[in-house]
């Protein structure tokens, strides 16, 4: 028995229908865990099931040993706090007033706020870096000054468990890693246990020190981002057929063009990769050769096209793949020359432009024949 | 509870202030300074002009002897002795005094009722004549007067608000029912108003089909006033009045949690159930008492609490149920004042005055609040 927050076999759902079954984690104190998935997976349903939103429908949830659902609604107030999607609209209320109601489980019969209480409110609003809002009111707040006086509130219940569902919504990016930094402190300076689901699957693999895939009866994966996120754990969790995820750069590729090639793309050091986007959106099949496997050219040409001539890493390229990379050539009907510079290693690149032009395919580029080095 | 580390030490000074008490202590001095006006007018303004000097004398009699006459039971005759010694004294005592005693605390109790149901729905647009519950009251007070006088010649005021608090749970529940089938507010008034009318026609209905005898009393009570106030009526009004007024001020910490929603408000520690049922109940025992004894009076449930919140700049509850109270009254005294003498000797429901000030109020409400839903 270890573990911090576990929960142990639970299932989850509406009105006795069971949504998802034997779900176990175990997170240590102080850790992060992201739920990802697909909309309507139930990430938000399990969420729901660990603030005891809704009842278990089998198995525990528990912190520190002890079974949530056997605790005093005012208990639970003081462990757990929440920020949920709840569009909420109090009229009249300043941000400090939101936020002081984080205080709740904590003041006395009427609410009354001491000034330890008070103080707490003015470190959570700093915390977030919203100190100057504390006087406005709530209703007139943007979407991500909305989030971060939620996250403030939040913040104010001194929780020992934050769940947070999908908080970086309506979050435009610069908002969306100074809430997640804001989470990561509150896990590694005050040991707060961080559940939340994300949409970003990229900045859940950065920020989080666990993942829960979620989809189907059963979760999918659970366990370390590098260890859950495998070569196509993100197509298979959202059930992606067109485009692909790229878990490297934690960007998403378009849907890949389908047919012959009809271009064939020189490449390698990053310079193909406009290129590459450019003849997706068009929806021209291409070739692209000859890329080294440590080329960010290769990773993104491998997800937009099936006819990438590759060479290994660190040694140069050899004749058998110059005549694959030939034999593309003339099938394609012209020949796309990203200027990459060419040196010792990639020789026969420069060779393959020289082919192309004997064989009478034209030969494009964006930059002026001088510049270019043909070797 | 298990020590956590504290984010802020014990004797923390905060440089920020969440509530201002300043504006709220304003406002209730203002309050009761009308408040006392609209008293002073209405002893002495009426078809019997009584002088202000005058008042002052009997009411410190009366209040003396009255007084007295809890330990010394000659007192007690000396102060029937006062009460008809002269036409003034009869006035004030006999009709005037227990008329505005009477719509002030009716008042302030119509006023907190709409509260609480704005609360509950939170919407600011809701409260008991809209949603029907004063018909509802009405409704089963007629059937009260109209059948069980038969067999029973007083029927005492208690009586009549527990027939009217049946009555207002019972329509209570109906709008409740439709509610959980519409989300959208304007339908529940909507239901509300048809529930209210459909209430009205089985009154009528049970009216035209009464005795002549039998309906005497009703006629004038069934338009809403506060003529024929007797001091019955005041001591039942004041008791559960108040007794309602307290128990609003302690739900009041729950009230501000659930302006958030009812998801942040059950993570903080909410039995939700019990707290709306808490609310309904007050709310109806409120405005039945104020129907029963008064008669049906539109439009104060939603006015006031609306100038309230405008006067105090805040919703939380803690400030807005007394102060609303306060407003209430002032309100109900100056529209009882107008309602008696303006169109001396002939005297207008209450209705009439409180319709031609509140409405108006609601309308600037309901604009206001869609140009800021729209921006």
């Amino acid at each position: 028995m270890n573990g911090y927050f576990r929960t142990e076999n639970l299932a989850v759902g509406y009105d006795g229908n069971v949504l998802i079954r034997d779900i176990c984690l175990t997170l240590e104190k102080g850790s992060v865990l992201t739920l990802i998935g697909p909309n309507g997976a139930g990430k938000s349903t399990i969420l729901k099931t660990i603030t005891q939103h809704l009842a278990a429908l089998h198995g525990t949830v528990s912190v520190a040993g002890q079974d949530l659902a056997s605790q005093s609604p005012r208990q639970l107030a003081r462990q757990m706090a929440v920020m949920l999607t709840d569009r909420i609209r109090p009229e009249l209320t300043t941000c400090a007033e939101v936020v002081a109601m984080g205080r709740y489980p904590y003041t006395n019969l009427f609410g009354r706020l001491t000034p330890q209480d008070t103080a707490a409110v003015e470190t959570a609003l700093r915390q977030v870096h919203a100190l100057e809002l504390a006087q406005q009111d709530f209703s007139t707040l943007s979407d991500g000054q909305r989030q971060r006086i939620l996250l403030a509130r939040a913040i104010c219940q001194e929780p020992d468990v934050l769940v947070l569902d999908e908080p970086t919504a309506y979050l435009d990016i610069r908002h969306k890693v100074e809430l997640l930094d804001i989470l990561r402190s509150m896990a590694r300076d005050k040991g707060t246990t961080v559940v939340m689901s994300l949409h970003e699957i990229d900045l859940a693999a950065k920020a989080s020190d666990c993942l829960l895939c979620v989809r189907g009866e059963t979760v999918m994966a659970f366990g370390p981002p590098e260890d859950v996120l495998q070569s196509h754990a993100v197509e298979q969790l959202y059930d992606m057929e067109k485009g692909a995820y790229n878990l490297l750069f934690g960007s998403v590729e378009l849907s890949r063009p389908q047919g012959a090639p009809q271009v064939f793309v020189v490449a390698g050091n990053g310079c193909g990769i406009p290129h590459f986007r450019a003849l997706q959106r068009r929806q021209v099949p291409f070739a692209a050769g000859i890329l080294f496997e440590n080329d960010t050219d290769c990773q993104v040409a491998r997800a937009l096209s099936e006819h990438v001539i590759c060479a290994p890493a660190f040694s140069s390229m050899t004749s058998a793949q110059f005549e694959a990379a030939a034999a593309a050539v003339v099938r394609c009907s012209a020949v796309l020359d990203a200027g990459a510079p060419v040196g010792e290693l990639n020789r026969l690149n420069g060779q393959l432009l020289s082919f192309a032009r004997e064989k009478g395919i034209p030969v494009y580029t964006r930059y002026p024949e001088s510049e270019a080095v043909h070797g | 509870m298990k020590d956590k580390i504290r984010a802020v030490p014990a004797d923390a000074q905060p440089t920020i202030q969440v509530r201002n008490p300043v504006r709220f202590i304003t406002v209730m001095l203002l309050l009761a300074g009308l408040l006392l006006l609209g008293l002073l007018l209405n002893v002495s303004i009426g078809s019997v002009a009584i002088p202000v000097g005058s008042v002052f004398r009997m009411f410190w009699d009366g209040v003396r002897y009255a007084l007295a006459g809890l330990f010394d039971s000659s007192a007690a005759e000396r102060l029937q002795a006062l009460v008809r010694t002269s036409t003034e004294s009869q006035i004030l005592f006999s009709i005037r005094l227990p008329r505005l005693l009477l719509a002030s605390v009716l008042g302030g109790a119509l006023a907190v009722s709409g509260l609480l149901l704005q609360v509950f729905f939170r919407n600011p647009i809701a409260g008991p004549f809209v949603l029907g519950i004063s018909s509802g009251a009405k409704m089963v007070v007629s059937f009260t007067l109209i059948f069980l006088t038969r067999y029973i010649r007083n029927v005492s005021s208690l009586a009549l608000v527990a027939a009217a608090f049946i009555g207002s749970l019972l329509i209570t529940s109906i709008v409740l029912l439709c509610s959980q089938r519409v989300r959208s507010m304007s339908m529940l008034l909507v239901i509300g108003i048809m529930v209210g009318d459909i209430c009205g026609a089985v009154t009528d209905f049970c009216i035209t089909f009464a005795d002549e005898n039998d309906i005497v009393n009703l006629t004038n009570w069934s338009m809403g006033t506060f003529s024929g106030a007797s001091w019955d009526h005041v001591k039942t009004a004041v008791c559960l009045c108040l007794l309602g007024l307290l128990a609003a001020c302690l739900l009041s910490k729950p009230m501000n949690a659930y302006a958030l929603g009812e998801g942040y408000a059950k993570s903080m520690g909410i039995n939700i159930k019990v707290f709306r049922l808490m609310l309904i109940l007050l709310s109806s025992l409120l405005s039945a008492c104020v129907t029963a004894l008064a008669g049906p009076i539109s439009f104060v449930g939603i006015a006031v609490p609306h100038i309230t919140r405008t006067l105090l700049k805040t919703s939380r509850p803690s400030y807005a149920i007394p102060a609303a109270f306060l407003c209430g009254a002032v309100f109900c005294v100056f529209c009882d004042l107008i309602a008696r003498t303006v169109f001396s000797p002939t005297e207008l429901k209450i209705s009439t005055v409180t319709a031609v000030f509140g409405a108006p109020v609601v309308i600037i409400m309901m604009i206001r609040r869609r140009q800021s839903q729209e921006i």
